[in-house]
């Protein structure tokens, strides 16, 4: 990646998220001290004491943007980073936090905390990508571990990763699977979302549950029609979209009209 | 905090140590300690986390999805989350499940323990006490350890993956029981590993048994679940040093909440009584007689009589509890029948329930409310590391004192290594929460 032959310098940044994509890199227990030795870490406070200033090489940022704070933390973190990449559901779509842009926070606010106004937090929960360019989404909650070392491994190499944009159905028939959908008439977001998991929840014969988020061109209202025909009522299929990518546009506009330009 | 930020100004006189950004712990931490000749004026953990809202926002979602999303308040610890949610809900909603499926729920926190032990141990607490900065410079000293150390933290995280189809987040646990169990064969085949695993974790204990302790002991309440027949990690009454025997449902009669200003996570303390601990500490101190025998065995060779009170000695318990967990999943492995149905069938009623179950980093309460339909009508979650936040706050006050007469960078550090015998999840902690900076 670098043309002057010091090693790659690689930055970890948190935002409202539960940890476990950051985990993810420390989860490649093959690969950890392999990556370790090609790169500078140079800002991961969840691995290290050593925290070194930017500029960056690649900047991984995990969680979505919660607080006055945080907005203006993630646009010194774009200038600081050569290439920007999200991890997860969060900092890609908003996380299951976004659940909060559909209703009143300042009421969620009061049911959680005796003392409201010691809270500080935006109306929304949104993904990095409203707030600065992003080079690179990885998708899931949480990422797949092989496709964060596929990823770093690329950017190491200055080529383009092998990350699917496929559905979940190819990973899924791939494996052998019955469609829990046509089988056994159990409602799966498979067919409109992002390949990546491994197709763990059909093969735990459960309907998938859109973790990796919506697919390249999914097309969200039609499965979402034939979730009705199964039985799912408005507000079953509603829960079935509005989850962990549920901020994510092709889920979001089975229920809504294109926002006004 | 981002790396390009500065603290304020200090005033004369006035000794100020910031830690701007918790290392190796989960999650978003900070540390402030305001010194004036030789004396402490002021110190506090806080806490810049944002706020996620969990419980606000699992109204109105069905009660299977409670394990699913509360899983996702923590990537350390979701099996946790996971397990106090299931538990909670079958207790309001009246279900018992088959030996063979509380078996498999107790395999799947060893492997959680196991994982989520050795990450602690060896990349978040051992580096302070070898004065490295992380496990890589550990790696570079002694790197036989650091890969004894990512292999048994490997083996953790594939006994969760055979049970619930990936490390993080996994997808099988249901309200309940499984969506799908394993075949005896898929839990076999872990076997061999495990049998590694028993004999790396002892050598785990005399490890971390041979390291320098601080001389530092304080008068503790220790709280976990305590169980008749086994070392409790899913069931059991909620017991202390100091009397307290409630069952789950009584907990926020007597454990309540605050709400501090400057932590920026909701503190627990224990009515009328103050801060307590949770955590490995309490557990091997108020359950030591359930240890397995290999487990008992290390404790001892490593000196460890209950009651420990020494908190830096927690990464020894975390050692021991890790051979535990080995000798406790080759046992539920050895003894496994798969059960005749997957989950059993669990229909909605208006109820509430309430249950707790032991997280790696200690007690990890849930209730919930659901109606007719098996909407959520409510919800309470408490993390261990709000429970211990105090705690840690208190351990503070009284061990700073004796390192005032070191520099501003070392008091800091070994500071900071007194918050990492809490295992601070701080990400579970303030699954909600952010008070505004000082």
């Amino acid at each position: 990646m670098s043309s002057d032959g010091r090693k790659p310098r690689i930055a970890v940044f948190k935002f409202a998220s539960c940890d476990g994509c950051q985990l993810s890199l420390l989860d490649a227990e093959d690969e950890l001290l392999a990556v370790a030795g090609a790169v500078e870490i140079a800002w991961f406070p969840e691995a290290s004491r050593r925290m070194a200033k930017g500029p960056y090489d690649i900047a991984l940022v995990e969680g979505s943007i919660t607080t006055h704070h945080d907005a203006e933390a993630i646009q010194r973190i774009r200038r600081q980073a050569k290439t920007l990449v999200t991890i997860g559901a969060c900092a890609t779509a908003g996380g299951i936090q976004a659940l909060r842009n559909w209703h009143d926070t300042a009421e969620w606010v009061r049911y959680v905390y005796a003392k409201p106004d010691f809270i500080s937090t935006l109306k929304t929960s949104t993904p990095v990508a409203e707030h600065v360019p992003v080079d690179f989404e990885l998708r899931g909650c949480p990422i797949n571990k092989h496709q964060l070392i596929e990823l770093i491994s690329a950017m190491l190499a200055g080529r383009k990763p092998n990350i699917p944009t496929y559905s979940l159905c190819l990973e899924c028939k791939r494996r052998g699977n019955t469609c829990v959908m046509v089988a056994c008439g159990t409602p799966c977001l498979g067919p409109a979302t992002q390949a990546g998991c491994g197709a763990i929840c059909p093969s735990m014969q459960r309907g998938c549950y859109g973790c990796f988020g919506p697919m390249e061109s999914a097309n969200g209202p039609s499965l979402a029609s034939q979730f009705r025909l199964l039985g799912c009522t408005r507000e079953q299929v509603e829960r079935a979209f509005r989850s962990y990518n549920g901020w994510a546009w092709p889920f979001r506009k089975v229920f809504e009209e294109a926002p006004k330009p | 905090m981002t790396p390009t930020e500065s603290g304020p100004a200090v005033k004369p006189g006035i000794n100020k140590i910031e830690v701007p950004v918790l290392a190796r712990v989960e999650g978003e931490g900070e540390l402030h300690i305001k010194t004036k000749g030789g004396r402490i004026l002021d110190l506090k953990v806080s806490i810049p986390e944002p706020p996620r809202l969990f419980e606000s926002f699992l109204r109105g979602r069905h009660f299977m999805e409670a394990p699913d999303i509360t899983a996702r308040i923590c990537g350390i610890c979701p099996i946790a989350y996971q397990m106090s949610a299931v538990h909670a809900l079958e207790r309001a909603l009246g279900v018992s499940v088959p030996p063979s499926i509380r078996s498999l729920r107790r395999l799947f926190y060893c492997g959680e323990w196991i994982e989520s032990h050795v990450l602690h141990i060896f990349f978040l607490h051992l580096p302070d006490f070898l004065g490295c900065q992380d496990a890589f410079e550990v790696a570079a000293k002694n790197a036989e350890a650091v890969r004894m150390a990512l292999r048994l933290k490997k083996l953790g995280n594939e006994i969760v993956r055979v049970l619930g189809g990936r490390e993080i987040h996994p997808v099988s646990a249901c309200v309940g029981g499984f969506y799908r169990v394993p075949r005896k064969e898929e839990l076999e085949a872990l076997a061999p590993e495990l049998e590694w695993a028993l004999q790396a974790s002892l050598e785990a204990v005399t490890l971390t048994a041979s390291l320098e302790f601080p001389d530092f002991e304080q008068d503790y309440e220790f709280v976990a679940l305590s169980h008749p027949g086994e070392y409790a990690m899913n069931e059991g009454r909620i017991v202390s040093n100091r009397g307290l025997d409630i069952d789950a449902a009584e907990f926020e009669e007597h454990i309540v909440e605050q709400h501090v200003k400057h932590s920026n996570a909701l503190h627990s303390v224990m009515r009328e009584r103050g801060s307590y601990m949770v955590g490995p500490l309490a557990r091997f101190n108020l359950n030591y007689g359930q240890l397995t025998e290999q487990a008992r065995r290390a404790a001892e060779q490593a000196r460890l009589e209950p009651p420990v009170r020494n908190p830096f000695k927690s990464i020894v318990v975390r050692a021991v509890e890790t051979v535990f967990a080995c000798e406790e999943a080759l046992r539920i492995i050895a003894a496994y029948e798969p059960p005749p149905v997957p989950r059993v069938e669990v229909k909605p009623r208006e109820a509430s329930g309430a249950a707790a179950t032991e997280a790696p980093r200690g007690l990890l309460y849930h209730r919930y409310s659901v109606d007719a339909d098996g909407l959520i009508t409510g919800a309470r979650i408490v993390p261990p590391t709000a429970q211990n936040l105090r705690r840690m706050e208190e351990d503070l006050w009284n061990y700073v004192p004796a390192l005032l007469e070191l520099d501003n960078e070392q008091i800091a550090w070994r500071a900071e290594q007194a918050i990492r015998n809490y295992d601070p999840c701080i990400s579970c902690a303030t699954h909600f929460l952010k008070v505004r900076r000082e």
